[in-house]
Formats: C-alpha cells, sequence, structure tokens
C-alpha cells in the first residue's frame, strides 16, 4: 500500500463521476484540487461533509480549486446522493476495483471496505501539499483545506 | 497519521455579537445553527433548558450558519433575525423561528416580525435590500474557519463540542469547563 504524503507527487487516477464522466487528475493540472474521501454517501446529518462543502464551494473557487468527493459508492448511488444533496461538484466512484485509488492514496480501510475520511490538497503541480486523516466518525469541517489553500496563494505571492 | 485537529473559535465573542446570559460568565456557550434545521430546532429547547438552569453562570451566543444548498429558506430566516437585531429584538425573533420550523417562506417570516412586534415594512425593505447578508455571511465564514462540521456545531469556552448536545452531556461538558476556568 503506498502512502501518498505531503511533498509527493498526488498518484494520478481516472475515475467515473455520477453523470458518466471520466476525470482523470492529470487533466485538471494548472490550478490547485482538493480530493475529499469519504466513507460512504447517505450519511444522515444536516450539513454533512459533502453537505457542507458543498454550501463552502464559492470559498474553494475563489482559490481557482476544484473539489472532487471520492468513494466506494458506484455511479447510481453518487447520482441519487449528489441530486439529493443538490451538490454542484462532481462524486467519483471509486468501485471497480473497489477501493484502487484510496488503496494508492494510503487511505482504505480494508476492515471496513471503505476509505477512510480524509482530505488531500495537490498544488497546481499536481504535489500533495497537506493531507489530513480525520477520525472516521468525524466530519472534518472546512477549516483546515482554507487553511492550506491560503498556504498556497500566499507562498505563490512571495 | 495525521494529528488530529482540536478546532477553535477563531472569530472571538464580542460586541458584535448577540450575546445572553452575563458577559462575565464563567462559561461561554456559542451556537451556530440554522433555523430552518431540523437537529437545530431539536436542541433549541435544550439550550433554553441550560440557559436556564444555569442562569448568570453561562452566556450564550448565536452565529448564523444557514445550509441554504438545503434549506432554501434558512438564509432570509437568519437574514431576518439580523433583522429584529438592528431593532433590538434578536432574541424574541430567534425564539419564534425555532417555535415556527416548519414554514419560513417569506410570508411567514414577515408575520413573524408583526407577531414580534418589529417594524415589518423595514424588515421587508431589509430583506429585499440584503441589508444583513454580509453579516450572515461573515457568521458563516467565522464558522467555516472555526471547523463547524454541521448543525448545530456548538463551543464551549472556545472549543468545539463533539459530544452529544442532549441535555446531560451538555451540562456536565459546561459544569467541566466551568471547573477548568476556575482553577486556572
Amino acid at each position: 500500500m503506498s502512502s501518498a504524503l505531503q511533498g509527493e507527487a498526488a498518484p494520478d487516477f481516472e475515475l467515473v463521476t455520477a453523470d458518466r464522466r471520466r476525470i482523470a487528475l492529470r487533466d485538471l493540472r494548472g490550478a490547485p484540487v482538493i480530493l475529499a474521501f469519504y466513507p460512504a454517501d447517505w450519511s444522515p446529518v444536516c450539513g454533512d461533509q459533502m453537505g457542507l462543502y458543498n454550501e463552502v464551494l464559492p470559498e474553494f473557487e475563489r482559490y481557482g480549486a476544484r473539489l472532487l468527493g471520492i468513494s466506494v459508492d458506484g455511479i447510481w448511488c453518487h447520482r441519487a446522493f449528489a441530486e439529493n444533496r443538490k451538490l454542484r461538484f462532481p462524486l467519483l466512484a471509486d468501485f471497480e476495483p473497489k477501493g484502487a485509488v484510496a488503496k494508492r492514496y494510503g487511505v482504505y480501510r480494508e476492515q471496513d471496505g471503505t476509505t477512510e475520511r480524509a482530505l488531500f490538497v495537490i498544488d497546481a503541480d499536481g504535489i500533495i501539499r497537506w493531507r489530513y486523516v480525520s477520525p472516521i466518525d468525524v466530519n472534518p469541517g472546512a477549516d483546515g483545506i482554507l487553511e492550506a489553500l491560503d498556504a498556497l496563494t500566499a507562498e505563490a505571492a512571495t | 497519521m495525521s494529528k488530529a485537529r482540536v478546532p477553535r473559535l477563531t472569530v472571538p465573542v464580542s460586541d458584535h455579537d448577540h450575546t445572553s446570559g452575563a458577559a462575565a460568565a464563567p462559561v461561554t456557550l456559542v451556537e451556530y445553527g440554522d433555523y430552518e434545521c431540523p437537529h437545530c430546532g431539536r436542541a433549541f429547547p435544550i439550550v433554553q433548558e441550560v440557559r436556564r438552569r444555569l442562569g448568570d453562570r453561562l452566556r450564550f451566543v448565536f452565529r448564523n450558519f444557514p445550509l441554504s444548498q438545503i434549506h432554501e429558506h434558512a438564509e432570509h430566516a437568519a437574514e431576518v433575525a439580523e433583522a429584529a437585531a438592528a431593532q433590538g429584538k434578536f432574541w424574541p425573533m430567534h425564539d419564534w423561528l425555532f417555535r415556527h420550523q416548519d414554514t419560513l417562506d417569506d410570508d411567514a417570516l414577515l408575520a413573524g416580525a408583526r407577531e414580534v412586534g418589529l417594524d415589518v415594512e423595514r424588515v421587508r425593505r431589509e430583506l429585499v435590500e440584503g441589508t444583513h447578508r454580509a453579516r450572515v455571511r461573515d457568521d458563516f465564514m467565522s464558522g467555516i474557519k472555526s471547523g463547524v462540521n454541521g448543525t448545530p456545531t456548538f463551543y464551549i469556552n472556545g472549543v468545539r463540542h463533539d459530544a452529544d448536545f442532549d441535555i446531560a452531556t451538555l451540562l456536565a461538558a459546561i459544569e467541566q469547563a466551568g471547573l477548568a476556568q476556575a482553577t486556572r
């Protein structure tokens, strides 16, 4: 299992979204990318992690950042979930082979068959600049992502 | 493995906030909430009871965190609460909103404003002009930067309360924070 640590090149992948588009990480160079691995669609609370990020999306966009949600759910599940929560960013299905991308990022939970609740901020050159694995039952919020994006911007300005 | 983050309030409580209870209280409870969120509705009577039991030992602060993508009336409800604050009646409006969560369309909001005794024309104008939109947004962003991860999210003396918000758990956490404060 590889680890995808801070400072390393983000492992490339190509996955299908809920609306059957293919998104390849390599095609997103030139702007920051936020990868949000989460255990499963349909968490039962208001403003669960993906719902929260949907609200914060305009802030992420101010940094020119692209947000991608990733779980092992299939595209039909993703589609129903995204429609129900009115999500305006892509959900990627790490479905077949199950969890293959999560494994390359070192955030697959063999015992549960899901991914960790893990965040990666990748810079415009494809380097992982921040990574955070949250306790599985704690929604990590968006503050860490914004701090990481701030740091990237500050660096670019100097 | 990453170190677990302990989210803290990044914008301290100030005169800018809607507060209730003694400023010198040993414990300050901050809630980031959404008037249309059913979980916040469930928390409302609990917070009322906690405030009643602790009296002067607790200061309570409410900040807006409308999840407007899933709750279509939440943004306007928050703006009406701010419009009420501009007329010195934040708390009556706040309470009204949580007691009428099921009907929060604009007509209902204005009816509520009338019931609370506000200048309704002024509220209507401020809603249309978005007078309080920036304030609501500021609250929302302060929440995001403090690690708000859903609604309601509570902070006790500036530290995010990740446990349940049933009355026993919340009271115990507050008492503990009060003791920690006293032994400093």
